[in-house]
């Protein structure tokens, strides 16, 4: 029971994060959103009973291309000026 | 107001199809015939205590093989098109970075490294594997990259690391044609005793080389990024 109402919550945390990070004029904040996207999914994975994938949802959806993310905005921030 | 519509109504098409797929949901009693034959033979076949990396090194081993190769053609792609021609990479003008990212990381950096080689190391034991292992060790790098942008790492290194160690992999897959009944089969080595360290014959072997791979591409895709920030 205690994991179906985490599951459920972690469910619309992500829904409201997602929608953040769609809906957000500021890119910074809309990346950062899609990062926690991707942790709070590498949470629920773990509750899942998916170790194996929870720990990569971790360290590439939310840690590697986060910052991926953030060179290359900064890059296209670079060129436009 | 065109525009709109045609998104509700796009919405309102897909919230059709998964209703469809959740009133037919019934969850499944017992496994599927391949996972009953994975689940019953695979730690005697196998000999490895985590059933997943028993399915996807051995049983599915060309599918790895073929996502490592995936992976290698994006790190290639990524570097061709960030070619480097500046190298003045000391000349950018750098942003202040925080003291407590700047300790943190000191901390955190080698103990992230030691637990990535754990989880690769342990793949066959414990949760995780070649791949996970290999993402952990990249972040590692890449927060260290983050709090020390002065700090350089070869090309040449990651290069050499990264091709060395995908060889290998086909090699070892190689060698079970000759010495095992099949490509990619893991009894070249005995299998040893169920749960401990050495043992699922070449499995470790397999993923050591597929975490040091992993890690050495996510690392240069990173690296190229960070070193194309100063041209415009």
């Amino acid at each position: 029971m205690i994991y179906q109402i985490l599951a459920l919550f972690l469910g619309i945390l992500m829904v409201v994060l997602a929608v953040m990070a769609v809906q957000n004029k500021n890119i910074v904040v809309a990346i950062i959103a899609a990062g926690a996207v991707s942790l709070f999914a590498s949470v629920l994975y773990l509750i899942l009973a998916a170790p194996d994938v929870a720990m990569t949802e971790a360290a590439i959806g939310s840690g590697l291309s986060t910052v991926i993310f953030f060179y290359v905005l900064n890059k296209i921030k670079r060129q436009n000026g | 107001m065109v525009k709109n519509t045609f998104i509700f109504l796009l919405l309102v098409a897909t919230a059709f199809i998964f209703i469809h797929l959740f009133a037919g949901f019934s969850g499944n009693q017992d496994l599927n015939p391949i996972a009953k034959y994975y689940a019953t033979n695979g730690p005697a076949e196998v000999g490895s205590a985590n059933l997943v990396t028993a399915v996807v090194v051995t049983y599915r081993g060309l599918d790895t093989l073929g996502e490592v190769t995936i992976l290698f053609l994006s790190a290639a792609i990524v570097g061709f098109f960030l070619k480097i021609e500046n190298t003045d990479n000391k000349n950018r003008p750098l942003k202040y970075v925080s003291e407590i990212l700047n300790t943190a990381s000191q901390i955190l950096v080698p103990i992230m490294m030691l637990f990535g080689i754990y989880v690769f190391i342990n793949g066959h034991l414990s949760p995780g594997g070649g791949f996970q292992g290999g993402a952990i060790i990249a972040s590692s790098i890449v927060l260290m990259f983050i709090a020390q942008p002065k700090k350089e790492i070869g090309h040449k290194l990651i290069t050499v690391i990264e091709s060395i160690s995908g060889l290998s992999f086909v090699l070892l897959g190689v060698a079970g044609i000759f010495l095992a009944s099949g490509f990619l089969d893991n009894s070249i080595l005995p299998l040893g005793k169920f749960g401990t360290l050495f043992s699922a014959g070449i499995i470790p072997v397999i993923y050591i080389f597929v975490g040091l791979k992993v890690g050495s591409e996510l690392t240069g895709i990173a690296l190229s990024l960070k070193e194309n920030q100063n041209e415009a």
